[in-house]
């Protein structure tokens, strides 16, 4: 950067900068800490910081009465799941948008991330009449659809903003080289996508992580991911708020380490190309 | 993609365990995260050791998202539960509709005639039981003895409403954060309108006349909401307005209130020193009341039912009778101690020397006793249930009233405001379900 | 370029996308249109008949109506605009040269992967609550009376609430493109002796304009549904009923159908208003 600056320019900044930054994060650091404390402690007053018994008992409680290991490995597949089945979909979808552009193509991708405002409480009825139905009730497959569909128009907008900015003379190229649209697909555009793939996957699987309606109106005991497992933590009688900070950060780590590891990414991926 | 090898792995894993569970029956059991079903889901090793056939898998959820997850799955009969945790204002309507499977053909040893009779009379409908009761409570007052001492007052066992404003008064201590009274202002109708609603009944006032004409507009309303008003208006916690039975309890057990008229099974817990600061200082009184001949208790009970097209009917059986015998209480009071075993829902446990220790046993029992479900009110009414209407529509009707109390506790109306739109609202609401 | 041939393919390969999507919305949209012209009550029977336009009438002249579409884009209008002016801000200090600004980032961001729900708890209980809540604590500290957050200062916590959850992500694409501005642009409106100010108006925010369209267009998808955040907190009392919150109440708590089914109509309906406004804007703003 050619812009000079000097130090004291440099440390007025990176105290303001920090200052805002540790007061933004500090919500998930309370909860963290009260997580190693005691109930007592939890609500005392004067609050304590950081001088206080650290222990794990509240943790121990936890795993002792939820099967946590249940509610991760669900979140972790409907979540997983349902990002790897709106890609397939998603894919062709994006490729054809990106590379054979129609008359209609910006109006059918409006169209597509205008069906996200479809209030999801107004279509529960509906969807549950067809979920029993179809026997999906508290089944991963029905879940993992239903966050598919979801998402399914993030992800292909995602995409076909990736797929826009691959020039199009490699096609060509590859064209005249007689390659068939198959081979195309998988040898010319897949490799180039694959950044573009990752983040899409990589923010979709946060937003389904996250998502706390359906996932808890649509499941009871076999498919229940960590949303309900949370709901099983909030306002219980008596003293919760260690309890409750144990839980909500067993809730939240796993995607709160995936997302701080591969940052970069979500920036590109949250930005849908648009933004550089 | 980094994420592949574990869910590969993870669905491996699914897979496996998938092909064990096939020899045995699940019961999928819906239960809210209340104290004593946590330790029935910690106790239930004793019953899946006596019946290793029967696996048993827990949909623990708070109140309100329980109670949001089996009301839709039994009306829209989705059949996800073999066992549901509902209240004494589900069964009689639910059971009404043939959604519950009756339970009149549990074992003998169980010992139906052994149940509370109040409590039985809410759970069976046209003599058919159709759930069986976990725990029962009624209301009472709770409050500190060492700060009435130290007022020089004495809470009698029956007091008015005039003795609890004096004993609020007298206990309030606003500089050290101790408040006269903590009572429920969070809206929703298993919240404050269980209070307000079981508070009205004491001062003559009623849901619905025997037209079912809402009754909000009459003066009886207005002098219970004037009256739970000045209470917490000057006697009362700061953010009373979103209190519910957790958020008072809490204050409670930190000793952050003199008083305190709620579930009667709040006394196990604000007398367990481990949880509460204040465990060996309080008292208990029956809820008050006007001189009317009603007093201002309500009468619940969490129950254990099994909705009609389970495929586990037997088996889920089977379960509520081990949860709601007496051996269980047994087995709680061996590893817990008599003080936690879940109240409310037999008269032999009432009669057990043991349990009679119990410092809140007696005025429990006498509160439950004291609640009638079938003439809840002075003047008559045309429903059943004390601090409910026993009718499909009062959950929806009540929340809306309950939210209109409490923005007037808030202070974001007046008293006479939120009568008026609560029986705006009541009527609209009725009228639109054709009564 | 493309030839026919590659047109159909192209077709083809849209085509499970366009017809899932499309089942998506015409199926359950279908099906609460019927439901809508029905007294539908499941707690009595279920099906009790056609009712006309009666669910609709009723719906719209409810009292809870207008004050629920006024919450719904109070909400979501206040949350626009705080986390933008914000998240501008501090894109702008975050773009600043100082230490550790990596770490500064993975702090800002961190809220984003929180969910609602876990995020409306931890406000409500361990910041919100008047008596053990820490803003509580701190109010105390300095000698004043405790707020009552959730009830007296209700709209403003949710607002609270949902902005600190979207800021990061407003904060992280401005700043995105705040980075990618022009140094020599910069640089030369500096050695104009073109003030801060003038420099921010006429260089600065038209360059962000699409990041903004960007995170409006996002946000206001999210925001028009937030529902954890209501339910955890408030349960929509205070003012904070919003359109889907009552269409909530009507469907899962007063348990009728067709009184919930024509608000669930007409919540798209408004949803479609916007969404057409927005989509105008955005469609010029993705293109250029």
């Amino acid at each position: 950067m050619a812009r000079t600056v000097t130090t004291n320019r440099k440390i007025i900044n990176t105290a303001a900068a920090w200052t805002i930054g540790l007061l933004i994060f500090f919500p998930i650091l309370w909860t963290i800490l009260t997580s190693f404390k005691s109930e007592a402690t939890a609500i005392a007053d004067p609050p304590v910081f950081l001088f206080f018994d650290w222990s794990l008992e509240n943790y121990r409680v936890v795993l002792e009465r939820s099967d946590y290991g249940r509610f991760l490995l669900n979140s972790v597949i409907i979540a997983g799941g349902s990002i790897i089945l709106g890609i397939i979909v998603a894919v062709p979808a994006a490729w054809s948008m990106a590379f054979v552009p129609g008359k209609y193509t910006k109006d059918i991708l409006l169209w597509m991330l205008s069906t996200k405002m479809l209030p999801a409480v107004g279509v529960l009825y509906p969807i549950y009449l067809i979920f029993i139905k179809m026997g999906l009730l508290d089944s991963r497959i029905g879940l993992t659809v239903i966050l598919m569909l979801i998402n399914l128009p993030i992800i292909v907008w995602m995409l076909y903003t990736y797929f826009r900015e691959i020039p199009g003379e490699i096609l060509e190229a590859a064209r005249m080289d007689g390659a068939t649209l198959r081979e195309e697909i998988v040898y010319v555009l897949t490799p180039m996508a694959v950044p573009g793939i990752a983040s899409t996957l990589l923010l979709n699987f946060i937003l389904a992580w996250n998502e706390a309606f359906w996932t808890l109106n649509l499941t009871a005991a076999k498919a229940a991911p960590l949303t309900a497992f949370i709901a099983s933590y909030s306002s219980p009688e008596g003293l919760f708020y260690a309890k409750l900070s144990a839980a909500s950060t067993m809730a939240i780590a796993p995607i709160l380490i995936l997302g701080w590891f591969s940052q970069k990414q979500l920036v590109r991926g949250l930005t849908f190309g648009a933004v550089k | 993609m980094r994420l592949k090898a574990p869910l590969t792995m993870a669905s491996m894993v699914a897979l496996a365990t998938a092909g064990f569970a096939q020899a045995e029956t699940t019961l999928t059991i819906a239960t809210v995260n209340n104290g004593d079903m946590i330790r029935m889901q910690g106790l239930a090793e004793d019953f899946t050791s006596k019946n290793p056939d029967i696996k048993l898998e827990w949909v623990t959820l708070e109140e309100n998202v329980l109670r949001q997850r089996v009301t839709q799955d039994i009306a829209a009969k989705g059949g996800q539960f073999d066992v549901m945790t509902i209240g004494t204002y589900e069964v009689p309507i639910w059971g009404a509709q043939n959604w519950l499977v009756s339970l009149n053909d549990l074992p003998a040893e169980w010992d139906a005639d052994d149940i509370l009779p109040a409590i039985r009379g809410g759970l069976t409908i046209d003599g058919e039981l159709y759930a069986a009761p976990f725990y029962g409570e009624s209301s009472m007052v709770m409050y500190r003895r060492d700060l009435m001492e130290a007022a020089g007052l004495e809470m009698p066992d029956e007091p008015t409403w005039a003795d609890i404003e004096k004993a609020a008064a007298a206990m309030n201590d606003k500089e050290n954060e101790v408040y006269g009274i903590c009572l429920r202002g969070k809206a929703g109708w298993g919240e404050n309108m269980a209070f307000l609603t079981a508070m009205a009944n004491s001062f003559g006032g009623r849901w619905f006349d025997e037209d079912w004409k809402a009754q909000f507009d009459s003066p009886e309303w207005k002098t219970t909401l004037d009256t739970y008003m000045n209470l917490m208006n000057n006697y009362g916690p700061p953010g009373a307005s979103t209190n519910g039975f957790n958020e008072n309890l809490s204050l409670f057990q930190q000793g952050k209130c003199g008083m305190w008229i709620d579930a009667t099974v709040a006394a196990s817990f604000v007398t367990n020193p481990e949880d509460s600061t204040v465990a060996d200082k309080v008292g208990f009184a029956l809820a008050a009341d006007n001189g009317l001949g009603k007093r201002g208790n309500w009468l619940w009970a969490w129950s254990l039912g099994i909705p009609a097209g389970s495929d586990a009917t037997e088996e889920a059986k089977k379960f509520i009778a081990w949860a709601t015998s007496k051996e269980y209480t047994a087995l709680v009071a061996a590893s817990e101690g008599w003080a936690n075993v879940p109240p409310g829902t037999r008269t032999s446990l009432y009669e057990n020397p043991e349990y009679q220790k119990v410092p809140f046993a007696e005025m429990t029992l006498r509160s439950i006793n004291s609640a009638d479900p079938n003439e809840p009110t002075v003047d008559p009414v045309p429903y059943t249930g004390v601090q409910f209407v026993a009718i499909p529509e009062f959950a929806g009707i009540a929340t809306q009233v309950g939210q209109e109390f409490s923005a007037a506790l808030a202070g974001q109306q007046s008293v006479d405001e939120a009568l008026a739109k609560a029986q705006a609202l009541t009527t609209d609401e009725m009228e639109a379900a054709g009564y | 370029m493309a030839t026919h041939q590659s047109r159909s393919a192209a077709r083809l390969m849209m085509a499970p996308a366009v017809v899932l999507l499309l089942g998506w919305m015409l199926v359950p949209l279908s099906m609460t249109l019927y439901f809508s012209f029905k007294k539908y009550l499941p707690l009595r029977g279920g099906d009790l008949g056609w009712v006309g336009l009666e669910n609709y009438t009723r719906f719209v002249t409810s009292s809870a109506f207008w004050p629920s579409v006024q919450a719904t884009l109070v909400i979501v209008g206040a949350v626009l605009v705080i986390t933008i002016v914000l998240g501008i801000l501090l894109a702008m200090l975050l773009d600043q040269p100082m230490w550790g600004q990596g770490i500064v980032r993975i702090l800002v961001i961190a809220p984003f992967f929180v969910m609602p729900t876990v995020s409306a708890l931890v406000w409500k209980n361990m910041f919100m609550d008047p008596v053990n809540g820490l803003f509580a604590h701190l109010w105390q500290f300095f000698g004043l009376a405790p707020i009552e957050w959730l009830s007296q200062a209700s709209m403003t916590s949710i607002i609270m609430i949902v902005s600190w959850q979207w800021l990061p992500f407003a904060t992280l694409i401005l700043l995105t493109a705040i980075q990618s501005l022009d140094g020599e642009q910069m640089e030369a409106a500096e050695m104009d002796g073109a003030p801060a100010l003038s420099k921010f108006f006429h260089l600065v925010l038209p360059h962000m304009a699409r990041a903004i369209t960007i995170v409006v267009l996002i946000q206001m998808i999210f925001l028009l549904s937030i529902f954890a955040e209501i339910f955890v907190t408030t349960q929509g009392s205070f003012g904070t009923r919003t359109l889907t919150y009552l269409i909530y109440q009507r469907v899962l708590e007063s348990q009728n159908v067709g009184l919930g089914s024509a608000g669930g109509i007409f919540a798209v309906i408004l949803a479609n208003i916007i969404a057409i406004f927005l989509m105008r804007i955005v469609g010029k703003n993705l293109d250029a």
